[in-house]
């Protein structure tokens, strides 16, 4: 800093923007943050909020229009729809994060161990990257997962297994900036391990990135999952997911809108405040301070 | 380019390979009745005792010469198959793409001009929306307003039976083209407005403007030529994501293209088709990312390949 350039110190009893700081000013991500955590508390708790079983026939009163008894109707088979959002999203909304996680951690790990060797190594697995990201991931996906009688945890997997290229490239581009930073040489010229330089100085400076991809990446997961519930692949029955219910309603679609209408919006709300989340935590995050 | 091909092969046969009980595993499973020629044929094809190494280079080779094999459920060569299907497909990516397109720019650019307005907030709503939208509930959904409730547009198909007049096609083109643009007036509207923001922030901006032009020719001649390089790109890699979405749009409008046959074929266990069309769709892939680089080139004179 050359001489005559004023330096303003910021007053000591203004604290330091911080992340939550930054973030908390858009009230919508709030009210995002407060929706997902409800919708989630809700299916997480669904035996207290509701007196029916999710898999309970009740002939005497399907396909019912909402009401004080059924606030969302029934289905085809007399089961109240309320219950039936409320377990699905269970299933749903774990698959979004449990495939995120995946799809993360193996984006980190390809990203970071390219990054940080280089040569070769970063080569051949950023030419495997390339190629995963060319083969269309949703027809791919309906290949692998007619394969098997899926359940949550391998649909998890396999939506996981397929949805780390875009981390990768990230967290790779990530680590090329941040290891040729002066405090990175400071740590090795210290004698630091390859491991440790990795873990203690570089990634948790790329952390960011890492966050926003995951966030987004659970809004993506539950809309895949969904997708391939609703062609009959994923899931089965009895056990609810927003996907197959929507695929059930299809037949009855015309007569009962409200089977098809009901699971959409939830669909369509978790995607839409997870989204509205990373989106928020991006701006939040960016250190040029770009607000839209 | 080659090499990336030579590794989508590679992992797409790997993929197949994989079938529970092998590729020719779903012949004999069905049940159904199957030409034993054809089974003969596609064994002595893949020489399913053969070492997997062979395997592959026999159907690599066949493939360079656009043999894809023979489909397991109608005993036809699926390249004839999927060659007969491409038109219907081309047609919906392609009305897909303009609409998106025209939609994107109209949305984009009144959003960049009057930033902040209720127009502009609505704008970010809408694309959020657009994004979070599950593909097949918005086609459900379109269809059970526009269809039944409102009765204006047909659901399915591309002509209604027995008529043969171009406006009862366009009319059946109407909601598939929707949906599947949906996601990408969302998309593309935002590139573009935030491009155009910093584009009409530059001098050369204001310039134009000292200069007494009027502000249609300032935002749409001078500072949209240059706002549209980013979005150009983003369009043409996306037109390979239109290939995923046109699978589960023309199956929820029974639309007769390769998307509905890759979900027929799936069903059918047919998986020298499914190959076929992975395959087809890949290749997509690859040259949307080659005419995004060229069209990056063009637009933009400063980036020169070597």
């Amino acid at each position: 800093m050359s001489e005559g350039v004023p330096v303003y110190e910021r007053p000591a009893h203004i604290p330091p923007p911080g992340l939550w700081t930054r973030f908390r000013r858009h009230k919508l991500a709030v009210i995002s943050i407060a929706v997902v955590a409800l919708m989630t508390a809700m299916c997480a708790a669904a035996p207290l909020l509701t007196g029916y079983e999710f898999d309970a026939i009740d002939l005497g009163s399907i396909r019912e229009a909402p009401s004080l008894d059924h606030w969302m109707g029934t289905d085809d088979l007399g089961r109240d729809l309320f219950t039936r959002i409320l377990y699905g999203g269970r299933v749903s909304i774990l698959i979004g994060v449990l495939s995120a996680v995946i799809g993360t951690l193996l984006g980190s790990t390809v990203g970071s161990v390219a990054g940080f060797y280089g040569g070769r190594l970063d080569n051949v697995l950023m030419r495997t990257t390339d190629v995963a990201y060319a083969i269309p991931t949703l027809p791919l996906l309906i290949v692998l997962a007619s394969y098997t009688a899926a359940t949550g945890g391998s649909m998890a997997l396999i939506i996981g297994l397929l949805s780390w290229m875009t981390t990768a490239r990230v967290v790779r581009g990530e680590v090329l900036s941040i290891k040729e930073m002066a405090y990175v040489e400071a740590a090795r010229s210290l004698g630091a391990t390859d491991w440790r330089i990795l873990f203690q100085h570089i990634l948790p400076n790329a952390v960011g990135p890492i966050v926003v991809g995951a966030t987004l990446a659970v809004g993506n997961a539950i809309i895949v999952e969904s997708s391939l519930s609703f062609l009959g692949l994923g899931v089965q029955p009895p056990t609810p997911t927003w996907g197959n219910m929507l695929m059930d309603a299809q037949a009855t679609m015309v007569t009962k809108p409200w089977l098809t209408i009901f699971p959409g919006m939830a669909i369509l709300l978790v995607v839409l405040a997870v989204n509205f989340i990373g989106d928020r935590l991006q701006d939040a995050l960016d250190p040029t301070g770009r607000e839209a | 380019m080659i090499p990336l091909v030579f590794g989508i092969t590679i992992v797409l046969f790997a993929v197949i390979q994989a079938a529970p009980g092998g590729p020719e595993g779903a012949l004999l499973e069905t049940g159904r009745f199957i030409d034993p020629e054809v089974i003969e044929a596609y064994r002595e094809r893949l020489g399913v005792d053969q070492p997997v190494p062979i395997q592959y280079v026999r159907w690599i080779g066949g493939a360079m010469r656009g043999d894809l094999g023979i489909s397991f459920s109608t005993t036809r060569p699926v390249s004839e198959m999927i060659i007969e299907r491409l038109p219907a497909t081309l047609e919906l990516m392609g009305a897909s793409f303009l609409l998106a397109a025209l939609l994107a720019f109209a949305l984009g650019t009144l959003s960049a001009v009057k930033q902040y307005s209720w127009f502009d907030h609505l704008g970010t709503g809408f694309s959020f929306v657009g994004i979070a939208m599950p593909v097949f509930w918005f086609a459900l959904i379109l269809q059970l307003v526009f269809g039944v409730w409102l009765q204006w547009l047909p659901v399915a198909g591309t002509q209604t039976v027995g008529a043969t007049s171009v406006t009862d096609h366009v009319l059946h083109l109407v909601l598939p083209t929707v949906v599947l643009s949906l996601r990408y007036v969302a998309g593309w509207s935002r590139y573009l407005r935030s491009s155009l923001l910093v584009a009409l922030r530059t001098d050369y901006v204001r310039t134009a403007r000292a200069k007494g032009l009027s502000e249609v020719a300032v935002v749409c001649v001078h500072a949209a030529r240059n706002a549209l390089i980013p979005v150009v790109s983003v369009m043409a890699l996306n037109l390979a994501g239109l290939f995923s979405g046109a699978v589960i749009t023309e199956t929820i409008f029974a639309w007769p293209g390769i998307g509905r046959m890759f979900v027929q074929a799936m069903f059918a266990r047919d998986y020298p088709l499914l190959m076929g069309i992975l395959l087809l769709g890949s290749v997509m892939v690859v040259f949307f990312n080659l005419v995004a680089d060229i069209a990056y080139g063009i637009l933009d004179p400063r980036i020169r390949y070597e």
